[in-house]
């Protein structure tokens, strides 16, 4: 019985990857344990192994293929007895994996994003590249430290290993290990010291690999970066930015899959920045680094990966504390953030063609937070739903409702309704993690509904 | 190899024959300052230190009294019985590149770095002219011209951010040395350990200082610690601990140049505890009934550590006439500080909004 081999799936995010070298060729003969093929996905170039003994049939994706679906035969093993060029001869042709099935129910298509409206912090006619988001935070720290000897990354797998979602990749190489720091796995400690040495004068950037672990140095993010310059009367500043990935990636459960936003969003002394985009993440990442305050600047897994426009300036700074409107409507306002963002403009393009406009608002920062944008785009439209990738209770979600209710009551037609994730630890079956989680229809579907539709 | 250890090796038989080389280095410190204990002082040194610890005396005195009248509010811990610790390590600093900090048993330390006694009780009575503007009070308060980082109240945090104002130090290469002091219980903190960790392993320039008073509020060392010698627990991160009396200033001061020596040649961390005693409750609130009457009295009488420094000056020919006419000096400077706290202005309402964020957005 012949074996076929499939392109594997690397990570709980990857859905395709570039076949980079085979190790091996058509007739060889290969045990459990042997390096068949290197695979480039966008966060690393990883080894297939192979798991069953044969020989090399046909190998039917050719080296230094692009977009490799998960799933794809790739090759195939003629077993024990089983003549090799026989078994390659009726191997099935390359075929394209059936993505949705193989691919995490979570995972949202990374491209095409919807195209939003032109940020006006942007001067007309700028260049615009493509950049991923995860280039976009990366080309962010390294400008800033560039310009500031005092900026320095800390945290785990910054360094050598280039950074667990591939974020810091380079900046070892240009900035040394005196200023990109990797850290033994001791969230509480390093959020310590990077907030004592930002104390002490110096500019930390603090990675957590992800914010699920940050819960484990909270203290020192609230009760020692927050809160020390109110207490100290404004004598002793903290300006440091604590990142990384936040909210759910793909079927990693619950204890790696949760929102901070409202968290933090509910502490005085901390800047909140949560971007969809590349050119947010740019240019508020540098503004983070910039700023004199404590920042923690919420990202997203499942956006790093994703294609946006970057205006090409030499330095690309946006304001904190400003929304964005990413697409304009009269008919209805859809609030959102972060990954929510992507599932607002799916939805008012949807809702486009039922002929309902939606105009759809990023906040990009949390706290402070724009109400200005919110109630002039209330004042405007008369409806509003907040769509939010986290917790329904006491959310984003919950104080956007209350500012409606008491600075926008006279400008609403119907009731503010907020689509949040299911009030419950985010499961690990990939029906249930689907159930879930807040998606495009469910957006539209409570957008008709305070549009009496 | 360090450089102590070959000071300690020409230097007084060490008490322990090393087994090895590698663990003789975690005890170099200890057998250096075993060897000398005390640091010898001129007649002025002496003088000033004993002023400082007087000064500290007096003012946390006085402070208690504020508190029972109520014009101190919540939490306010004093450092009486304790003043030799942050005298002495203090004394040893160099203050413009070394930096301070610590946690809400903080006044002490802030006396000892010589802040102005009035903007510290101003503090505590929570005015507008207090060093924080009122919005810190007892356990919050800071003084970056002075490289005093604070005045935290949460146990432990200091350990992280000090060992943070460490990295800061090495990072820009100024040669400064942080000192951070937390009490035996904030010793069993997790953060602590980690801050071993890392300061062990970029051997970055801090000095860990365990101030054991014997009680952690009222858990008695012995009750919460299974390691109850508290200069052994950097061992597994390969700091050399030093265990020192507490309650002697010129112990304390030799104590804190031997570490600071091995510190600043680039050694990495140095964990020193001092043994000491505070002869009030833990806060204001406490009626410290976990140890007796004649324990806190047998402290007092045996072990004071204004009186040692008394007995020394004595011994060096200071008259009784000049110590008193320091203690009126300290006496007055305090009165003055109350007066100021007392009638001051509270902060004006505006400020409930201030320094909350540097920046506008």
């Amino acid at each position: 019985m012949a074996i076929e081999l499939k392109m594997p799936a690397l990570s709980p995010t990857m859905e395709e990857g570039k076949l980079a070298r085979w190790l091996v060729k058509e007739g060889d003969e290969v045990s459990s344990g042997d390096i068949l093929a290197e695979i480039e996905t966008d966060k690393a170039t990883m080894e297939f192994e192979a798991v069953d003994e044969g020989t090399v049939g046909k190998i039917l994706v050719a080296e230094g293929t692009e977009g490799v679906k998960v799933g794809t035969v790739i090759a195939v093993l003629a077993g024990e007895g089983e003549d090799a060029s026989a078994v390659s001869a009726s191997a099935p042709k390359a075929e394209a994996a059936p993505a949705a099935e193989a691919a995490p129910a979570a995972a949202r298509p990374e491209a095409p994003a919807p195209v939003a409206k032109k940020d006006p912090e942007v001067p007309f006619g700028t260049n615009m590249k493509t950049s991923t988001v995860r280039e976009a935070l990366r080309d962010a720290m390294a400008e800033e430290m560039r310009r500031d000897p005092r900026v320095f990354v800390m945290g785990e797998e910054v360094a050598e290993y280039q950074g667990a979602y591939k974020v810091t990749q380079g900046l070892l190489e240009e900035f040394g290990p005196q200023r990109v720091i990797d850290t033994p796995i001791t969230e509480y400690g390093f959020a310590g010291i990077g907030t004592g040495a930002a104390m002490g004068g110096l500019r930390p950037i603090i990675e957590f690999m992800t914010f699920n672990f940050a819960m484990q140095a909270i203290d020192h993010i609230i009760n020692s970066a927050a809160k020390t310059n109110y207490m100290s009367g404004g004598q002793m500043r903290c300006p440091i930015v604590f990142r990384g990935p936040n909210g759910a990636a793909a079927r990693v459960g619950a204890q790696h899959s949760q929102n901070y936003g409202p968290w933090y969003a509910n502490v005085p002394g901390l800047v909140v920045i949560a971007p969809y985009d590349a050119s947010d993440a740019k240019g508020l990442l540098k503004a983070a680094i910039r700023s004199e305050d404590p920042v923690v600047f919420l990202e997203n897994e499942l956006v790093y990966g994703r294609t946006f426009e970057l205006p090409e300036l030499d330095d690309h700074v946006l304001p904190i504390g400003k929304a964005r409107i990413m697409r304009e409507g009269k008919d209805v306002t859809i609030v959102s953030y972060s990954i929510g963002v992507g599932l607002a403009l799916e939805a008012a393009e949807q809702l486009a063609g039922e002929g309902i406009e939606a105009e759809v608002i990023d906040l990009r920062t949390l706290r402070p937070l724009d109400k200005e944008t919110v109630l002039a785009s209330l004042a405007k439209t008369n409806r509003m739903v907040v769509a939010e990738e986290g917790f329904p209770v006491c959310s984003i979600a919950s104080e956007i409702i209350a500012i409606c209710m008491e600075e926008g009551f006279d400008n609403l037609d119907a009731p503010v309704v907020r689509v949040c994730n299911e009030d419950v630890p985010l499961p690990y079956a990939a029906n249930l993690e689907k159930a879930a989680l807040i998606d495009t229809p469910r957006i539209v579907e409570a957008v008709r509904k305070v549009c009496y539709r | 190899m360090p450089k102590a250890k070959t000071d300690a090796g020409s230097g007084a038989e060490p008490a322990v024959v090393p087994a090895q080389d590698e663990d003789f280095a975690l005890h170099s410190l200890q057998e250096k300052l075993a060897a000398d204990r005390r640091y010898t002082p001129n007649k002025e040194e002496l003088l000033n230190l004993y002023e400082q610890m007087v000064l500290i005396r007096r003012f946390e005195e006085r402070a208690g009294q504020l508190y029972g009248l109520g014009l101190i509010g919540g939490f306010c811990h004093l450092y009486i019985g304790q003043e030799a610790v942050a005298v002495g390590l203090q004394s040893a600093l160099d203050s413009n590149r070394d930096s301070v900090i610590t946690g809400y048993r903080d006044h002490g330390h802030m006396l000892a770095y010589g802040i102005d006694p009035k903007v510290i009780m101003a503090e505590l009575t929570g005015r507008e002219a207090g060093i924080s503007r009122g919005k810190g009070g007892s356990m919050h308060m800071f003084s970056v011209e002075h490289k005093f980082y604070g005045g935290h109240g949460i146990v432990g945090a200091q350990v992280s951010l000090g060992a943070g104002l460490a990295f800061a130090h090495k990072y820009r290469e100024d040669g400064g040395v942080a000192m951070a002091y937390f009490g035996d219980g904030a010793a069993n903190q997790g953060q602590v350990y980690e801050s071993f960790n890392m300061a062990a392993l970029w051997k970055l320039p801090i000095i860990f200082v365990i101030e054991n008073n014997g009680y952690a509020m009222g858990t008695a060392v012995k009750r919460g610690s299974a390691e109850t010698h508290f200069y052994r627990r950097g061992t597994a991160f390969r700091i050399p601990g030093m265990q020192v009396d507490g309650m002697d200033v010129l112990e304390v001061r030799k104590a804190a140049e031997v570490a600071l020596e091995y510190v600043r040649a680039g050694n990495g961390p140095v964990l020193m505890e001092l043994n000491t005693y505070r002869y009030r409750g833990h806060s204001m609130s406490d009626p410290a009934k976990y140890r007796s009457r004649e324990e806190v009295q047998d402290v007092r009488e045996k072990r004071d550590p204004i009186e040692h420094v008394k007995q020394d000056l004595v011994a060096l020919g200071v008259d009784e006439a000049a110590l008193k006419e320091i203690d009126k000096r300290v006496r007055a400077q305090v009165a003055e500080s109350a007066d100021f706290a007392e009638s001051s202005p509270e902060p004006d309402l505006s400020e409930l909004y201030t320094d909350v964020l540097v920046e506008r957005y």
